[in-house]
């Protein structure tokens, strides 16, 4: 008996008919039920907003009723497919308004990332060293705050920044500042909300990577004479980058299409997609145009996620 | 490693928990205020704890994000698993790459985008917007973040057991329901958490996938914002962060115990 099972491999151990057919079946089901699931309600809505940003502006859309009622709107909806126009985006391209907030979200959400970068990197090297038995306390504290509400920590940070709020309290108490500093509302409200949020999402790859690190490697560079700081370039840095990549992606791809925080925090004064978007349709109800601006934000940013999804998928590889 | 390096480190992990907790801390603080600034100080009080109990629109959003975080989270917790299954276990079936994309995509997805499209798609199939909607939307994109949790545990999972148990007969169905899903329960169970409070906190995809009727916690919270900070809210707000906290909290409590049970097992089976 042992020799049998032994010397049989598992998947040679199901050798009668029907139960290779059960397992086929059973294999076949865990793959489809999540796909088509995907397929049907993340893959088919972008078609369809491909779709309706090219039909005109008119004749899809829905009823301007306040409750937004489709019942009766939708044959004049789908009638909008069978005439597609590219209007839609020749107007966005002729509208610099979109084309700046579609720079300007590039722009905050590169320097916020950077940001973030630098604010995150210490926090996740100062886990990576410190001795193995807290690591999975500061672990969860760092994960903690992730759990608790974006719109709450986002909202938490309009009582400080307010010119009468805490910060200012604080600063014209120790007579630092004279006149209250304007923060909220301004682009720099919006940097201190999207690294806030996002610092989470920065530690935790960083440091994941900075913890499977073998660290008598800076340890002999600095035997040989190197300053510590030349080993950290010449030897951290580099050995986290998946890290450093993973998580400037992490913070980068959503914070582009950000709403909450511009919102809350930016003001009427501060341009980004993501608002521009929401406006669009929530404010205009002009579905068609929100739907281009959707769609070439995505091609926008097609390539960061693809870039993604290659560094996950690599990541997958390596864990293997 | 020197001592300058260590001082380093305490300092950074200190200025930047300090970061992360601050504000919040000061939200819990401010929501106990007296007076109805919520930036100066007036002095204790819980009235607007009592006065969130008689706010009958707040308690209606609560019931509703509730019911449709723990029915989409179930949903996507039994989804994410089967995805993660697939993507550790089906290395070669046709249209693998454009699953992972599916899969991994969603992670990073800006909120607007994956909202709009959903929204249309519901209309364009003549769904009514309401509770249903808004729970396929969050079933949607919380199985992915689910999938990528329990996925990180499968790829670590020792398959040698599995093939153990398939050796003396088991068949794959019944391996999987005694074997596998015991060693993965763990990330199961943080991934259902997780799909929970993302379902919890969504704002934006809420606001484009809902309807009348169904309003929830952070629409409702979104709305009384824009019209200004009131202690009311934060006193809202704190009672969301207590239920995540408190679970959270239990649940590493529990892993903690799992995980000692199962080292006292281990040395137990070593010395018999």
């Amino acid at each position: 008996m042992t020799d049998i099972a032994a010397t049989a491999s598992p998947s040679t151990q199901t050798t009668t008919l029907p139960a290779r057919l059960a397992k086929g079946f059973v294999d076949r089901l865990v793959i489809i039920i999540p796909y088509l699931w995907l397929l049907f309600f993340f893959l088919v809505p972008f078609i369809i907003v491909f779709k309706i940003s090219l039909s005109q502006t008119a004749i899809s859309m829905p009823p301007y009723t306040p409750v937004l009622d489709f019942s009766d709107g939708i044959s004049g909806f789908f009638a909008g497919f069978r005439e597609l126009n590219f209007d839609n985006y020749t107007w966005l391209t002729q509208d610099a308004l979109y084309f700046n907030a579609y720079v300007t979200s590039l722009v905050i959400a590169g320097i916020s990332t950077i940001l973030t970068l630098i604010v995150g990197y210490p926090i996740a090297y100062g886990m990576a060293r410190a001795p193995a038995t807290i690591r999975p306390t500061l672990l969860m504290l760092v994960i903690l705050p992730f759990w608790t509400s974006f719109l709450i920590r986002v909202y938490a940070w309009i009582g400080i920044l307010k010119p009468e709020g805490l910060l200012n309290q604080l600063l014209m108490s120790l007579h630092i500042i004279s006149q209250p500093l304007v923060i909220l509302n301004t682009y720099t409200a919006i940097f201190i909300g999207i690294v806030y949020s996002y610092l989470p999402f920065m530690v935790l790859p960083l440091y994941s990577s900075l913890e499977k690190m073998d660290y008598s490697l800076v340890e002999a560079a600095e035997d040989l004479g190197c300053p510590p700081i030349g080993a950290f370039w010449k030897i951290t840095f580099p050995l986290s980058l998946p890290g450093v990549v993973a998580g400037c992606l992490l913070v980068f791809i959503p914070a582009v299409g950000e709403f909450v925080i511009p919102d809350l925090l930016g003001g009427s004064q501060t341009l980004m997609i993501g608002k521009t978007l929401w406006n669009e349709f929530f404010s205009n109800r002009d579905w068609p145009v929100s739907s281009a601006v959707a769609v070439i934000l995505l091609l926008v940013l097609i390539i960061p996620i693809m870039f993604f999804q290659q560094a996950q998928a690599k990541a997958q590889e390596q864990g293997r | 490693m020197n001592s300058t390096w260590s001082r380093f480190n305490i300092t950074s992990i200190v200025l930047g928990f300090a970061f992360l907790y601050l504000p919040i801390v000061l939200l819990i603080v401010f929501s106990f205020n007296e007076s109805k600034l919520v930036t100066v100080w007036g002095g204790f009080s819980t009235k607007w704890y009592v006065s969130l109990f008689h706010n009958q629109g707040l308690m209606d959003a609560t019931w509703v994000t509730a019911r449709v975080g723990v029915i989409s989270a179930t949903v996507a917790t039994v989804l994410g698993t089967l995805a993660a299954i697939t993507l550790t276990r089906y290395t070669r079936f046709r249209g693998r790459v454009l699953f992972s994309g599916m899969v991994f995509a969603p992670l990073v997805m800006p909120e607007v985008i994956t909202g709009l499209s959903l929204l249309l798609l519901f209309v364009a199939v003549g769904l009514d917007r309401g509770f249903f909607t808004v729970t396929l939307a969050h079933i949607t994109f919380t199985m992915c973040f689910v999938a990528v949790v329990v996925q990180s545990r499968l790829v670590s999972f020792d398959r040698s057991l599995e093939e153990a148990a398939m050796d003396l007969g088991a068949p794959p169905v019944k391996t999987f329901f005694q074997i596998t899903l015991p060693v993965i329960l763990p990330a199961i169970i943080s991934g259902w958490m997780l799909a929970f409070t993302l379902s919890l906190d969504d704002l934006v995809i809420a606001s484009f996938s809902s309807g009348p009727g169904a309003t929830t916690l952070p629409m409702k919270i979104y709305s009384q914002v824009r019209l200004g900070v009131t202690p009311e809210i934060n006193a809202a707000c704190t009672i969301l962060i207590a239920v995540v906290a408190i679970g959270v909290i239990i649940a590493s409590i529990a892993n903690k115990r799992r995980e000692i049970q199962r080292q006292l097992d281990e040395q137990a089976a070593q010395r018999g």
